[in-house]
């Protein structure tokens, strides 16, 4: 056969002849444009949605940019942001979960009266708040796989009645502040990494990166598959050298990273690690895209459902507990409806689509990254909560137009 | 009239006897036998009623036969699930090809089956192995690395038939695999199961379609009213008689409608003959 001799040539996956051979620098920016032009959009609307943020509110008040402001915007955006995560899993599956506020609010009062009215240690009082989660997460699990109730009644059921049950637990007080020493507060307030160890830790990430990246290049061209050339790489990792030193440097100039947000970084990584390159993950993609289908290949279909739901009421969890941290209290306020919506808003303006099978962890923190410039951008400028509320819904409904949109491109050009 | 064929030369692999399913009030398979050897392609064809997703689901495990014995490699066995199935090496591809649109083509063809690297996905050995079955049954897969929905129709059932050869199966199935598909690629279909016989494989297909059972099968077996009706060796049957065995009678509307066609047609000849002189 004729394909039998083309194979010493050229690599298995690039013998069929209708394939678009992408050819130097030139190919590759053809073909990315192709692929926007067909609604693959990625990320791109929130990366220019963000540029566009920055430079409106820096014409407003330069001191948007400050890195004092960069270092607060990433602290105050990643216990929201771990949220938004759990968010962007059950979104996956096409489902939703309008309860997560509550149960961060209802997470962190548990643990603020074990420890501050029982005097249990803080560890007991963390863990019995991932227990709340993971317990929640069970239940809304069975109401799904054995009931049948729709997620969204279920969660909007838990929105409702974990609020209830926050009230409950805080009592008559209302307000529980947390003591000053308390590990919770110390990890989201104080805790940054400056000077020499964040430049360490920047080399480190990339030097994993690139790690990564040249050995998948071995294998595969050991395996007589086509790899992307080395020069590619090297860009791309150069870039993020590049990007993530400056940006290092800039907020070095005030307290540096914060571990908070470090922390939901980590998080973010892991996640997309796990959604991409396990099995669990494939088949969370798989039911999202085409449930039948999945089950009939014999994906455990119950078992994604409940790992999802658990995984996303224990991040709502550990979110409501740093968010408590960083407000240093629990109060009746912690984690209502504002949260809730944020936390989806942000998985939906990062880019995760709402009709399942579509989306990507990275989408909690550009989309939350982009709600958080808002807000401290309007509260420098000194507008109204109203104008916030009124900016992230219009914000949210042109992210879901553009999300429609590029569906439509892209079934009009075949890429589902 | 049913012409029942010629014993098999070679062991079946997979041999029905006797099967009897009903749901409630309704007989739905009555003492239906059907045979495949290895290499073999056996068409199941039939009227709508006529049994053949009740028997496919049966082999499937899907359903489970109320009495009657199924012999897979000579022993007997009991398919207790569409997973047991799979395990002794029967693959089904179902009409509605069960694919995740919004998966690559690698994703859809090792899914519930992925390949692991020290608990992470081996893309670059599932890549390798797609392209291995890919080119097995000659397919024409522009790349394995885009979504089942860029594919067009004929794609996608290769990617079904390719996926059921993941497990190395013995028997492989397929219900209406050219019901949606155009010409050229109903061919495709078609050249794609005569090279699952090559390869040694017994193939079940059914379908509607006389002109592709005619065209690539080597039995015929026909159901009606969930009892084996008739059984046809191809090159013994015309579409007449097929038809006849399906639809129970001689004088059925199908070829009522045959018989008025033809005489129309030599009319209209004969008065363009008349014209013309």
């Amino acid at each position: 056969m004729a394909d039998t001799e083309q194979t010493h040539t050229v690599a298995d996956d690039l013998a069929d002849e209708r394939l678009i051979r992408v050819q130097g620098l030139s190919g590759l920016v053809h073909m990315t444009w192709n692929r926007l032009r067909s609604g693959e959009l990625g990320s791109l609307p929130v990366v220019v949605g963000l540029v566009v943020i920055s430079i409106l509110f820096y014409a407003m008040e330069p001191r948007f940019l400050s890195s004092r402001s960069l270092v607060s915007i990433t602290q105050f955006a990643a216990p929201i942001g771990i949220i938004a995560l759990g968010i962007v899993l059950v979104l996956l599956l096409g489902q939703i979960d309008l309860s997560v506020g509550s149960v961060s609010g209802l997470a962190a009062a548990g643990m603020a009266v074990l420890v501050v009215r029982h005097g249990y240690s803080e560890l007991v009082g963390i863990m019995a708040a991932l227990t709340v989660g993971l317990l929640i997460g069970a239940v809304y699990a069975v109401l799904h796989n054995r009931l049948g109730v729709p997620s969204f009644v279920f969660s909007l059921a838990g929105l409702l009645g974990f609020q209830g049950l926050l009230l409950y637990v805080l009592g008559r007080q209302g307000t529980i502040n947390l003591p000053s020493g308390s590990f919770l507060v110390e990890f989201t307030r104080f805790k940054f990494v400056t000077g020499l160890t964040s430049y360490v830790l920047v080399l480190a990430v990339v030097a994993v990166f690139l790690a990564t990246q040249l050995w998948g290049i071995r294998t595969r061209t050991r395996a007589g598959l086509s790899a992307p050339g080395q020069g590619a790489v090297l860009i791309k990792v150069g870039l993020l050298a590049v990007g993530l030193l400056v940006l290092t440097w800039y907020v070095n100039l005030d307290r540096g990273w914060s571990y908070l947000w470090l922390f939901f970084v980590f998080l973010v990584v892991v996640m997309d690690l796990l959604l991409r390159r396990t099995r669990w993950g494939r088949h969370v993609f798989a039911v999202g895209g085409n449930e039948e289908a999945a089950r009939r290949s014999g994906v455990k279909v119950g078992r994604i459902y409940f790992t999802v739901f658990a995984s996303c009421s224990m991040l709502a969890a550990v979110g409501g507990l740093l968010a408590a941290g960083l407000q240093t209290s629990v109060s009746q306020a912690s984690g209502t409806t504002d949260t809730n919506l944020t936390a989806i808003a942000a998985a939906v303006i990062g880019g995760t689509s709402l009709f399942g099978g579509r989306g990507s962890a990275y989408s909690a923190m550009l989309g939350i990254i982009v709600l958080q410039a808002i807000q401290s951008g309007l509260n420098m400028v000194g507008v109204d909560s109203s104008v916030r509320f009124m900016v992230t819904g219009g914000v949210l409904l042109l992210a879901v137009a553009i999300d429609s949109v590029s569906r439509r491109a892209r079934s009009s050009s075949g890429r589902g | 009239m049913s012409a029942i064929a010629t014993p098999l030369a070679r062991e079946p692999v997979l041999s029905l006897r006797g099967v009897n399913k009903r749901f409630g009030a309704v007989q739905a398979l009555t003492d239906v036998h059907i045979d495949v050897a290895a290499g073999e392609v056996v068409a199941l064809v039939g009227d709508n009623g006529a049994g053949k997703s009740t028997l496919v689901k049966v082999i499937a495990g899907v359903y489970q036969p109320d009495s009657g014995d199924i012999r897979f490699s000579g022993i007997n066995v009991t398919v207790g699930g569409p997973g047991e199935a799979q395990a002794l090496g029967i693959a089904t591809v179902f009409q509605d090809l069960a694919l995740c649109d919004n998966l690559d083509v690698v994703a859809n063809l090792f899914l519930g089956r992925e390949d692991l690297a020290g608990g992470l996905l081996n893309e670059v050995k599932m890549e390798k192995e797609a392209w291995r079955l890919l080119r097995t049954l000659s397919a024409k897969i522009p790349s394995v690395r885009i979504p089942i929905a860029a594919l067009s129709g004929g794609q996608r059932q290769t990617v079904a038939i390719a996926r059921s050869l993941v497990g190395d199966p013995k028997v492989v199935m397929l219900d209406e695999p050219t019901a949606a598909l155009g010409v050229a690629q109903t061919a495709e279909v078609l050249n794609m199961i005569e090279r699952l016989r090559e390869h040694g494989l017994g193939v079940i297909l059914i379908s509607h379609n006389m002109a592709d059972v005619q065209a690539v099968a080597d039995r015929i077996v026909v159901l009606r009213l969930g009892r084996n009706a008739a059984e046809f060796r191809v090159e013994e049957a015309t579409t007449d008689q097929l038809v006849a065995a399906i639809t129970g009678a001689s004088d059925n509307v199908v070829a009522a409608r045959a018989e008025r066609r033809r005489t129309d047609g030599a009319e209209a000849q004969l008065e363009e003959g008349n014209s013309d002189g």
